[in-house]
């Protein structure tokens, strides 16, 4: 409903809330139902939007469909990698492997000038909206909210169905007790990289839908404090629930806008602050605590 | 090839800063095999720290003093972030004290830029002389850092093999529960230690401002060399971290004889996943029977 409703500075705001919602949701998927807490998924997310980048600056004319279809071979092949080296260790290790990895592709991209831009990144021009049957149009905020809104709500769906089906029950079984899932007789490091890479691709595709809203690709985006932030999103909304992390990630940047009136930029230090509270007192999130409040 | 006396210049490089690494990682380890931590806010323990040396070496005019002042002043930070914000979580999945430092790493940070603002700000070497290395003027300070590590190293060894409360820290370590029955506060000796690590991580930034120039993001890339060096070594070995930390900064120190320092960055990288792929228990520790 947004683009009739909601000025232009809320439009986009809200785009941009269910791109790093889609994030928060594909890293929900490890966090929430495997168990695995990645702080890597920065690295998905920025090979995403490198991809697209690569894609819109070398095809002419450029064509949404190629930078979606390089966005998420790149994201895939990063997160078939880090899922065969980081699936082999558990907790923390798993987390500081991610993480490892992920600082790995940030130092490659920032040092790699001539091909990634360096430091300043790669921008490129919008790709024009081409539908099966319908002419290109150039892509508007609003059409571009219409696009999101579409793509996020498949994703979604796509996740939800993942996670309720035989695979996504293994994969809770994993999170509950993984020697007895192993005992039981699931290979439970193929169930873990499958996870790592489905939840790589998604994150990729939160990274192409990014670089398409912003016209860019930034060396920023695959530093391991992105991968905090996603973390934060599903600590704040609600592990293991999928549309928490979407809420959480709304209640981050909603956080932002408020306290950046009073903080500047320094909004971080009452995030990080309230994040730590909710951490100590609300570890189920927004959403296991609406939850749990409802049914009493 | 480059000639050899680049070789050994890079040596004693890797051997200082693997020194300074040294000693933040010993506080990391520290605080992980005790309880269990793993303090994502340690580097910006070492950030603060420097800045904190800033204000006390304005103030008190002398370097030594500055050191001794934020290390004081970042334990006791560290004892009151323990107390608030990680005794809650004793005995939750060690995952929430990740999220829970991270969160305070962020507050840290952010309060650094704000109070101190964007531009590095410069502390003078306070022993200012040089002597010749093949044809490098290499400053005594240097070496003098890599000493005062391995000081401040020895005398926190002997400290936990000696000292009472050093006792108290290790039997805490190797089993909370049986401690506890013995009458040793074990709360507060996670506090102390948390306390400790801080105050070292401090120490180091003081000791390690001369060289870089302190800014808000000077934590950020460190921390990520003392969790590889903390894996590398063996999680919650502090000998084995030690070692670790001189290894990985040599090998970065010779691999930068041929790429970029910001790519030589890789090559620790490497050496800690190809550590967790065949030797998860850390390089230097004997083989678990």
């Amino acid at each position: 409903m947004a683009p009739w409703l909601l000025p232009l500075f809320w439009q986009r705001f809200l785009t941009e809330i269910l791109i790093w919602g889609l994030l928060a949701m594909s890293s929900d998927l490890l966090i929430g139902y495997t168990g695995m807490v990645s702080f890597g998924h920065s690295a998905f997310f920025g090979l995403g939007m490198y991809g697209a980048a690569a894609a819109l600056l070398a095809l002419r004319p450029p064509s949404l469909a190629a930078a979606l279809a390089l966005g998420l071979l790149a994201a895939g092949v990063v997160a078939a990698f880090v899922a065969y080296f980081a699936t082999r260790l558990r907790d923390i290790y798993f987390s500081i492997t991610t993480l490892v990895f992920s600082q790995i592709f940030y130092v490659v991209i920032f040092t790699w000038t001539e091909v990634t831009g360096g430091e300043n990144g790669l921008s490129f021009r919008q790709p024009p909206l081409s539908l099966p049957g319908l002419p290109p149009s150039p892509l508007t905020p609003a059409t571009l909210h219409w696009l999101v809104l579409a793509i996020v709500g498949l994703a979604y769906l796509a996740l939800r169905r993942v996670t309720q089906s035989p695979f996504g029950m293994v994969l809770q079984a994993i999170r509950e007790n993984e020697p007895r899932t192993r005992a039981i007789g699931y290979a439970v490091e193929r169930y873990k990289i499958v996870a790592v890479l489905l939840s790589g691709l998604f994150a990729g595709l939160a990274g192409v839908l990014y670089a398409v809203q912003n016209k860019f690709a930034a060396p920023d985006f695959v530093f391991f404090v992105v991968s905090g932030e996603v973390v934060i999103f599903n600590v704040m909304g609600g592990m293991g629930t999928l549309v928490g992390p979407v809420a959480g990630a709304a209640l981050f940047f909603l956080l932002r806008e408020g306290l950046s009136r009073y903080f500047t930029q320094y909004y971080l230090i009452p995030v990080g602050l309230i994040f730590v509270a909710m951490v100590i007192c609300v570890p189920q999130g927004l959403l296991g605590f609406a939850r749990r409040a409802l049914n009493r | 090839m480059p000639p050899l006396e680049q070789f050994v210049i890079q040596l004693v490089n890797g051997l200082v800063s693997g020194m300074i690494l040294a000693l933040v990682a010993s506080g990391l380890t520290l605080i992980f095999g005790i309880m269990d931590v793993v303090n994502f806010a340690h580097g910006e323990l070492f950030m603060l720290g420097a800045y904190v040396g800033t204000t006390m070496l304005v103030v008190t005019g002398s370097f030594w003093a500055a050191l001794v002042g934020a290390s004081t002043t970042i334990g006791l930070l560290g004892a009151v972030i323990q107390v608030v914000a990680l005794r809650p979580l004793l005995g939750r999945d060690p995952l929430t004290t990740i999220l829970a430092t991270f969160g305070i790493s962020l507050v840290l940070q952010n309060y650094a830029l704000w109070q101190y603002g964007p531009v590095a700000r410069k502390i003078p070497e306070p022993i200012s002389g040089h002597f010749r290395l093949f044809q490098l003027e290499y400053p005594w300070y240097r070496i003098v850092i890599a000493i005062l590590s391995a000081t401040l190293i020895g005398a926190l060894w002997l400290f936990l093999q000696r000292g009472k409360y050093g006792i108290w820290i290790r039997a805490t370590t190797q089993d909370r529960v049986m401690a506890q029955a013995m009458g040793i506060p074990v709360p507060w000796v996670h506090t102390g230690v948390f306390g400790i690590g801080a105050a070292l991580a401090a120490a180091s930034g003081v000791l390690f401002g001369p060289l870089v120039g302190v800014n808000h993001a000077m934590g950020l890339d460190l921390i990520l060399k003392a969790f590889i060096v903390v894996v590398v070594g063996g999680m919650g070995n502090l000998g084995g971290s030690i070692l670790a930390s001189i290894f990985v900064s040599c090998l970065e120190a010779f691999a930068s004889l041929w790429v970029s320092p910001a790519q030589a960055v890789i090559v620790s990288f490497v050496a800690l996943i190809l550590t967790l792929l065949f030797r998860p228990t850390g390089l230097f520790v004997p083989t678990p029977k």
